[in-house]
């Protein structure tokens, strides 16, 4: 086992640094530098000794080689160094929006467990009945529909609602407020992003339920449970239930994980500062050290929960650190 | 400006935007004349683009404007209660009317005494001083973005401790348009000395209406009532919120849901019908020309539009009066004219432009079989034309989009090619590989013998590859002419010979501006360009309304 999670860890660093060489080469692919977008950007005349300028302060001149072991260094010692954009430090930047990314993606995900656990167990227990047709439905929509759209939706709906009922077009704020300022002021800002995004979730979720569920419901040990006589009740909970759960609690995780910097396009439509919009941000600004330290923090992210999934599958299963 | 009333404005909904010239008129500025701003209130508005720095003297962008500009004075701005005029400048900092000389080559500025920068530093002339000094002879290594605009001043002088003295090299109308830019913010001489020259790009230190209480980057920036500002009585707002919301859409909802009193930059004519549609009398809706027009840049590097023939054909092939007229429904371009501001005395008249430049003669049939004609004098009767565009819906979609259709009536083979920002940009300012691109120039306050140097063969700006000495030429003689008929006739010679001799540059329309804004913001004018008039200190929030 202890050979196996140095393995593991050792396997991290060629997979950091091939992520880092292709991100780095990648962006610089791309025609266009942050000086020309921000100084020109808007068509207004601007000096082109002041464009150099700018392109010296940041270093978009310098040898590649030279940008990228100063972005390699930067990464090893911690130092995400500063936003080509706002010449403020990446850690502040990205610091700002993880309160924010944090909290969606839990209430997202509790939207999700709320939705998909119950709706899933039903579905599976009344297989092919009208209910599992209308579950199932109501899944598939989930995955068809953009979470960005039903988030278009419920702000016009807000609007039109609200204008209509009380005469007053009400929206949820533009601007975040912290939990712990207005807890309620909060959470009438971020139920609705959660609610848009925790409904395709859960129907991702709601059909791995299902589908899991299914599979354990025709175990020998859940007949022979039946053939003891146990209810039901505690033959789903108990027994089928628990064992269905690993791969939705597996799916979940991974949903998790991507939505901490994966509401792009979210984040846009309620306007929220967080890590998926500061993401759009730095790639349309050409911020490369921006989008280098975004790409590599969730190129980590994955990497460390895939060595910890795997450290766990090991120590579950046996066989697997021998292979 | 043009302001109207719901009804009216329902009117416009319906299509009947186009009884309406592009003329200003300023119902809505009398009105607001007339009534009793009263104080308090926190305004909060919509601000559509990032903050690069908050030193206004490096950046270009509206986005460090709308919400710094509130934080710092200049030393003479564009007269906020006649935003729309393009030769009315006020003090600022400065007081009365500023003394020039015989010669026109000396301004002398009375600066006001009693006025505190925020961190309670007394103001006096040798803070402007270090200012314009920072910005027309910025030392080694410090950007300045629009220093080639004070290339003729000679020095900047402090005779007294409240007297400042600008000398100019020579006698030059451009002068004072240029010194009123809202970009121009007026530092402390101390903190230039003490930190440095990137310390603004930081730190906010003004003496405007209004003090820094917090930017959250990404999320807002928030100003409170400066109490020692130096126009008694004013602001009238105890504070402003600027929130960043870079998606129209959210910008637009967020009026209707009364999450913003405005958006300063403009929406297009959907959108504003869209909001009065549904807000009714609770919008108000102001109207004007925009400094700022599009067209579109041939590229010369490529052999086929190396020839003006060719050039002529493309300018020829446009159908700009009739398209002016079905644009303005759909987007925020509408005006027809040349290279300068239709609203200035130096533009050229709709009769000037008709009698000689290509493509702006009404009879579109005539242009449109001269442009066949000379594509087969040149040899390329079918002529394959590629327009670079960029991938953002106003109006540059729509503008790439009517070009191409216009082209194809007269036999070219013209598609476009839509790319994101920064590939655009790279495109024609670097690779330079594009047939041809949608080109626009952007300006702040109106000074037209200055943004006109964008069409100067060996301007930075210039994306046409052209190479003729002769626009600096014509250019340079039409800047530093003093008499003003006759400058109107140098400007006409250097617009004939950029459309018309060289046909370097074709133009397109020229942009209009759209406010709307919640009816209890008053005090706000629209001026012919988003960069200007967003000091916020004659705002009020009409509680009556709110």
């Amino acid at each position: 086992m202890y050979k196996y999670t140095i393995k593991r860890i050792l396997l991290m660093i060629p997979t950091l640094i091939g992520a880092a060489i292709v991100v780095f080469g990648l962006l610089r692919l791309i025609p266009g530098d942050v000086c020309e977008l921000r100084m020109g950007g808007e068509g207004a005349y601007v000096d082109e000794k002041a464009i150099e300028i700018c392109r010296d302060e940041l270093g978009v001149n310098d040898h590649p080689f030279v940008q990228f072991y100063r972005f390699a260094k930067g990464f090893v010692v911690f130092d995400l160094g500063d936003s080509m954009w706002t010449n403020r430090p990446i850690t502040e930047e990205i610091g700002l929006r993880f309160q924010l990314s944090l909290q969606i993606a839990i209430m997202a995900t509790l939207v999700s467990i709320v939705i998909s656990i119950p709706l899933g167990t039903i579905s599976a227990i009344k297989q092919n009945t009208w209910i599992d047709y209308v579950v199932r439905t109501f899944s598939i929509a989930g995955i068809a529909i953009p979470s960005f759209w039903l988030g278009i939706m419920i702000i016009l709906g807000l609007l039109i609602t609200t204008q209509a009922w009380f005469g007053i077009a009400w929206m949820p704020p533009i601007n975040y407020i912290s939990p712990f300022e207005d807890p309620i002021g909060n959470l009438t800002q971020l139920i609705w992003p959660a609610l848009a995004t925790g409904y395709r979730y859960s129907a991702v979720a709601t059909r791995m339920t299902r589908s899991s569920l299914l599979e354990v419901l025709r175990e020998d040990y859940v007949r022979t449970a039946r053939a003891k006589g146990l209810f039901e009740k505690i033959i789903i909970n108990r027994h089928a239930l628990k064992n269905a759960m690993l791969p939705v609690v597996t799916v979940i995780g991974i949903e998790f994980a991507f939505l901490m910097g994966g509401l792009v396009v979210t984040e846009q439509v309620f306007n929220l500062n967080g890590l998926g919009k500061l993401f759009v941000e730095s790639v349309t600004n050409h911020d490369y050290a921006l989008t280098q330290a975004l790409v590599m923090l969730v190129v980590l992210i994955f990497v460390v929960t895939n060595f910890v999934v795997d450290i766990l599958y090991a120590w579950l299963d046996p066989r697997i650190r021998y292979s | 400006m043009n302001t109207f009333t719901p009804k009216f404005a329902t009117a416009v909904a319906l299509g009947a935007t186009l009884a309406f010239s592009a003329g200003a008129f300023s119902v809505g500025t009398a009105a607001s004349a007339a009534e009793k701003p009263v104080s308090g209130g926190v305004l909060q508005f919509v601000v559509g683009s990032k903050i690069p720095s908050y030193d206004g003297h490096r950046e270009t962008t509206f986005g460090m404007i709308h919400p710094i500009r509130p934080f710092y004075s200049l030393l003479i701005r564009v007269n906020p209660n006649n935003a729309q005029s393009t030769t009315d400048f006020v003090c600022d900092l400065c007081e009365g009317k500023w003394k020039t000389s015989a010669d026109g080559k000396t301004f002398t500025f009375n600066i006001r005494k009693n006025v505190k920068f925020h961190d309670g530093t007394p103001l006096t002339a040798a803070d402007i001083k270090a200012t314009l000094d920072k910005i027309i002879f910025p030392p080694e290594g410090v950007p300045s973005a629009r220093r080639a605009w004070y290339s003729q001043v000679e020095a900047v002088e402090t005779p007294a401790s409240h007297t400042l003295v600008i000398k100019m090299k020579r006698q030059l109308s451009a002068i004072i348009p240029a010194l009123a830019s809202p970009f121009n913010f007026i530092y402390s001489e101390k903190d230039i000395k003490d930190n440095g020259y990137t310390w603004h790009t930081k730190n906010i230190n003004g003496t405007g209406a209004f003090r820094f209480v917090q930017h959250q980057p990404g999320a807002f920036v928030e100003g409170k009532r400066y109490e020692d500002y130096h126009l008694k009585g004013k602001p009238y707002l105890d504070g402003f919120k600027a929130i960043s919301a870079p998606k129209m859409s959210i910008r637009l909802q967020a009026i209707r849901g009364n999450r913003a009193a405005a958006e300063f930059r403009g929406f297009p004519p959907k959108a504003r019908d869209d909001l009065v549609k549904a807000l009714g009398e609770k919008v108000k809706v102001q109207e004007s020309d925009w400094n700022l027009i599009m067209g579109v840049s041939p590229n010369q590097k490529k052999k086929r539009f190396q020839d003006q023939r060719v050039r002529a054909a493309l300018n020829l092939a446009l159908d700009r009066w009739n398209g002016s007229k079905y644009l303005q429904k759909i987007a925020l371009i509408r005006s027809v004219g040349g290279l300068f501001f239709p609203k200035h005395d130096l533009a050229a008249k709709d009769d000037w432009l008709k009698a000689n430049v290509p493509g702006f003669n009404p009879n579109t049939k005539a242009n449109r079989e001269k442009a066949k004609r000379l594509l087969q004098e040149a040899g390329r009767p079918d002529l394959k034309v590629t327009l670079w565009n960029r991938a953002v819906d106003q109006p540059y979609k729509v503008f790439g989009t009517w070009l191409v259709d216009q082209w194809r009536k007269v036999g070219m083979k013209a598609d476009q090619k839509v790319v994101p920002s920064g590939p655009w940009y790279a495109g024609f300012r670097k690779t330079k590989d594009h047939d041809v691109t949608v080109d626009f120039n952007a300006q702040t306050v109106v000074n037209p013998t200055i943004d006109v140097s964008k069409w100067i063969c060996s301007a930075g700006n210039n994306y046409t590859s052209c190479e003729d000495k002769k626009t600096e030429e014509l250019y340079f003689a039409m800047l530093y002419e003093t008499d003003a008929k006759k400058q109107y006739e140098k400007a006409r010679a250097f617009e004939k010979y950029v459309l018309t001799d060289t046909a370097q540059w074709i133009p397109g329309f020229w942009w209009y501006k759209i406010n709307v804004h919640r009816t209890y913001m008053k005090g706000w004018s629209i001026a012919p360009s988003h960069y200007l008039n967003q000091h916020l200190d004659q705002v009020w929030i009409d509680p009556k309304l709110r």
